[in-house]
């Protein structure tokens, strides 16, 4: 009985093992790479840290890196402005309209990026927008509201209404009840909408292809760009320190959730 | 007379907020969702321009052209592409997810977490990283090689292979995340009373959890299956020059043939395609909010 128990757990963790292999191997290939003294990405060579240190001296892959961060910023800020408000918004009023809004932040989640790249790039063109950095930061909003959206109606389900009737019958207006009961309470699924959009912006690459111009090349793009002609190492350097600023990010949250169960459950013992 | 004044203060105040929270996501919405798709679907019915653009006029012929062989053939190869690709994610995802769930609930988090990690790296860096491993000289070949397993390189990159491996190295977590939540709130009880009853295995399988996990099943597919037929930069990228999906016809119209109004058309086929599938999603009792991914 007891080996069968064991041979069960191996398959289990086996399958687990190849999914992750399977998950990770472009990105170990990568981490290696920057490390490589070969300019060309197929066999190791030898150990250098150059790559790390010219990243930051080539101009154009500094500008675009500069143009994916502005982007992402603002349009994080926006869409987290208009989705909390809007999420908020549409759970306590009834108005004309309500459901086609609610219908149409459900297109960009669900439909083919593409279709929403091709959209805007028309809709820009006749009102004879140059594409640009305005453009992009446009499109980037429209397709982060949503999720903001999502994550913040999440957050208002477990809310307890009665602590905003609370605050309005003992005198407060409603921009002073928003900001101090309603906005704390439902942080955590603001924070998310915010992360999701950060993650969403910085990594788009198709409705970006169609809404960019010249001087509004995001990082995406231009490794896209190189792609074709070989990515320079020093792509594979920056990937490598975006990606362990990642992992450090999710394993400290994930450390704090773990942290939370922990407690949870000698709660529950004691 | 106090109170009123102030009851009617707030109401004044009452009528601000409410148009100051839906006005701007409304005006959003209205102008940067609904009216570009409206254009689209407008532009699908009009002329192309001589220099790229259209000009105003009503016509079907964009439609008509789709029914073009090579199109019919691109758009039914392209489907197919997308139904294998989400069986295989389906197939890889079902065991993976049903394990994890079966873990200490430490485990369980830290190894979702692990699934979420690729997600942050660049899709662009790890499909171009795809690339270096697969192919003639790259990791994969080198290994099978110096083992003795085969005398030539498999041709694994830069073909339909190659667009199949990226498209559900791509999806995968989109399949995996809906798919374990569903498993994971199955009551394990219902398991064991059916093994106590003296139900098999694979008989308490496919009567209890398969049926109880159905919206994850539903939720994942749909979530793998519409993003797929868009996905053009793996096929330009893992597929050589002749594994296309609807994404890369699409954008040839628009890039480099510069026919907007066929490449229009297209999309609107691509749409119908997914309302297609999602007005089914919802008779088979699916969620939209399943489909956030959050």
């Amino acid at each position: 009985m007891e080996k069968k128990q064991k041979a069960k757990h191996g398959v289990q963790n086996l399958v687990i093992g190849l999914v992750f292999i399977f998950l990770y191997i472009p990105i170990f290939v990568v981490i290696l790479f920057s490390f490589n003294t070969s300019e060309m990405n197929i066999v190791f060579e030898g150990f250098t840290l150059q790559w790390y240190g010219s990243f930051f001296k080539n101009r154009t892959l500094m500008e675009s890196l500069q143009n994916t961060l502005i982007i992402a910023a603002v349009s994080t800020i926006v869409s987290v402005v208009i989705g909390t408000l809007g999420a908020v918004g549409m759970s306590r009023y009834e108005f004309k309209g309500r459901k086609l809004v609610d219908m149409l932040l459900y297109v960009p989640i669900v439909i083919p990026e593409i279709v929403l790249g091709v959209a805007m790039l028309s809709i820009f063109s006749i009102l004879n927008m140059p594409m640009g950095l305005l453009t992009m930061t446009l499109a980037h909003i429209t397709f982060c509201i949503p999720f903001v959206v999502i994550s913040v109606r999440a957050s208002l389900a477990g809310m307890d209404k009665s602590l905003e009737e609370a605050s309005m019958d003992l005198g407060a207006s409603h921009v002073k009840t928003f900001l101090t009961v309603t906005l704390p309470l439902i942080m955590p699924g603001v924070i998310s909408g915010a992360t999701l959009s950060l993650s969403l912006s910085i990594d788009d690459v198709i409705i970006s292809f169609f809404v960019s111009g010249p001087g509004s090349t995001t990082l995406p793009l231009k490794i896209l760009e190189m792609v074709k002609h070989g990515v320079s190492p020093e792509v594979n350097a920056l990937s490598t320190i975006i990606t362990l600023i990642i992992i450090v990010a999710i394993s400290l949250n994930t450390q704090s959730q773990i942290r939370k169960l922990r407690r949870n459950e000698e709660g529950k013992t004691a | 007379m106090n109170m009123r004044i102030k009851r009617q203060k707030k109401k004044m105040g009452s009528f601000w907020a409410k148009y100051a929270m839906i006005s701007p996501i409304s005006l959003w919405m209205y102008l940067l969702v609904a009216i570009p798709f409206l254009y689209i679907i407008a532009i699908s019915f009009m002329n192309k321009g001589t220099y790229g653009g259209v000009t105003v006029g009503f016509t079907i012929h964009n439609y008509l052209d789709i029914l073009n062989p090579l199109y019919i053939t691109t758009f039914a190869k392209s489907i197919g592409i997308s139904l294998a690709v989400t069986v295989i994610c389906l197939l890889i995802a079902y065991p993976f997810a049903y394990f994890v769930a079966q873990k200490k609930v430490v485990q369980k988090k830290v190894l979702m977490a692990m699934v979420m990690i690729p997600f942050c790296v660049s899709m662009i860096i790890r499909i171009f990283s795809w690339t270096n491993i697969l192919r003639a000289e790259g990791v994969i070949n080198h290994v099978l090689m110096a083992v003795g397993l085969i005398k030539e390189p498999l041709k694994l990159v830069y073909n339909q292979t190659g667009a199949m491996i990226g498209l559900v190295y791509m999806l995968l977590p989109f399949m995996i995340l809906p798919l374990y939540s569903s498993i994971e709130k199955l009551d394990p009880m219902l398991l064991e009373a059916a093994s106590d009853l003296g139900a098999r295995p694979l008989k308490s399988f496919l009567q209890i959890t398969l049926p109880l996990t159905k919206a994850g099943i539903f939720a994942g597919s749909v979530m793998v299956f519409i993003p797929s037929m868009g996905l053009y930069f793996i096929t330009d990228l893992m597929g050589g020059s002749k594994t296309l999906v609807i994404g890369n016809l699409i954008k040839n119209q628009f890039i480099t043939a510069r026919n907007w109004p066929l490449g229009a058309a297209m999309s609107v086929i691509l749409m119908l395609i997914t309302f297609g599938m999602l007005k089914g999603y919802q008779a088979a009792g699916g969620s939209m909010d399943d489909l956030s991914g959050i």
